[in-house]
């Protein structure tokens, strides 16, 4: 039986058992009240849902909710995982019962990491879609330019990209799909600054560079790729997967391996797109960058706290899903798409699967 | 599974509501309550053994009825509320 996840999302829900079910008690507040003045007793009313525990595979809490000992305990001895994530998404703590069941889900993960041929399978899903989603967002720029000869430079690498994509199928080692990506990326950066309507000169892009960020974009890109990340972290976590062994990205000490190759399907259309966006709409300008001595470049404070600010509202909108066939919020597409690599590496299906919005 | 649960309890004594209350509380703990005595179980087979079982040593054959009806899985999207109390259909995304 498929199990569901609750996400408790209201500030001052409280959560208690009843016999064998969750008893969620969410107020009510009216629409107009500021976010800050949202608790207990400000609240007009109350809405309560029952949940049999046997629906539930894992509880999110963002901010601020109460979960009772007793409803807790009921969590741990049915297996179900509690997680705790800051109103921006980023996971804290994971309470788990001693017999955590997503045991046999990490093993499988863990063969399939040893397991070269289930490496370059999985790595060859992954690139497909990233390298389909920046195709389809450098074909869409290019659909709405007027400028001929910026048209011609995004018709030839979405021309590049198709073909890579293409031989997709025939790279059968790690190594060469890698290879292949960072052509992709590089051809793909390349022309990423055309995509831009507005503030050309002061957003002058070459080519990517991190550690640390030299231009404004690249300092726009580093800072939304890891709040793209924070997210595919807490998703894999609350899946049960453990997000530092991945497929395409090697293991090293500290390095998210599988949230980055989680991430990669939502690099072009999700950060980079919303890059763009920020900056075509003049929401972000010269002055909310700061340069330091030696040329790294960083978001003054009012920058991010607006660019944090966007990328929760863009994750609010909704998209379709055509695995599933429904309509998805943004924020849920981490976690989707962890549960859609866990059923890979589970058997369930037999290729992973990327999104590619339409 | 999708199990449609529904019975019918003699109250005419207090053994009477207190079966009513206890064959109510199984139910609660594995379905979602739809009318005052029918609800809808989605269940795996584990707890269909556990429901089941709890609800035959609870009834009492000779005053009481009860009916499981199962239903695959399109049932309920092809299932039609009218009126109040629409009941929160637990399979979908759960965001409170």
């Amino acid at each position: 039986m498929q199990q569901n996840t609750l996400f408790l999302t209201t500030p001052g829900t409280y959560v208690a058992r009843d016999h064998l079910t969750l008893q969620v008690e969410v107020p009510i507040y009216p629409d107009d009240l500021p976010p800050e003045q949202r608790a207990k007793d400000t609240a007009t009313g109350q809405r309560k849902v029952a949940i049999p525990i046997h629906h539930l595979e894992s509880i999110c809490v963002f901010g601020l909710a109460t979960i009772s000992p007793p409803a807790l305990d009921l969590c741990w001895e049915n297996g179900v995982a509690v997680n705790y994530l800051n109103e921006w998404g980023r996971l804290h703590a994971r309470l788990t019962g001693v017999a955590d069941t997503s045991v046999i889900l990490r093993r499988a993960q863990f063969r399939a990491a040893d397991d070269p041929s289930r490496c370059t399978a999985i790595s060859r899903q992954i690139i497909a879609g990233k390298l389909q989603n920046s195709r389809n967002s450098l074909l869409r720029a290019a659909r709405e330019t007027t400028d001929l000869g910026d048209k011609e430079r995004l018709d030839a690498v979405t021309d590049a990209l198709g073909r890579q994509i293409r031989d997709l199928p025939e790279l059968d080692m790690v190594d060469s799909l890698r290879g292949s990506e960072g052509i992709a990326a590089s051809l793909y950066f390349m022309v990423l600054a055309l995509t831009l309507k507005q503030q050309r000169e002061d957003f002058a892009f070459k080519s990517r560079s991190r550690r640390p960020p030299r231009d404004r974009i690249n300092c726009l890109l580093s800072f939304l790729y890891a709040l793209v990340r924070h997210d595919c972290i807490a998703a894999l976590t609350v899946v049960g997967l453990d997000p530092f062994v991945g497929f395409l990205h090697v293991e090293r000490p500290n390095r998210p391996s599988l949230a980055l190759d989680l991430m990669e399907e939502f690099r072009p259309w999700l950060a980079d797109r919303l890059a763009i966006t920020l900056i075509n709409r003049q929401q972000l300008g010269p002055a909310d960058f700061n340069e330091r001595e030696g040329g790294a470049v960083e978001l003054t404070e009012a920058g991010r706290k607006r660019v944090i600010k966007a990328y929760q509202e863009r994750k609010q909108e909704t998209l379709h899903h055509p695995l599933l066939d429904q309509n998805l919020r943004i924020a849920q597409l981490p976690f989707i798409q962890a549960r859609v690599l866990a059923r890979h590496l589970r058997g369930d299906l037999t290729d992973y699967v990327p999104f590619v919005p339409k | 599974m999708l199990i449609l649960v529904t019975y019918d309890v003699a109250t005419v004594d207090t053994s009477g509501k207190r079966r009513l209350r206890r064959v109510a509380q199984a139910c609660e703990d594995y379905g979602v309550r739809v009318q005052k005595s029918v609800f809808e179980c989605q269940v795996g087979q584990k707890e269909w053994v556990l429901l089941r079982n709890r609800l035959l040593t609870e009834i009492k054959a000779d005053e009481d009825s009860l009916r499981f009806y199962f239903l695959d899985e399109k049932a309920v999207q092809r299932t039609e509320h009218h009126g109040v109390d629409k009941p929160i259909n637990l399979s979908e995304p759960l965001i409170l």
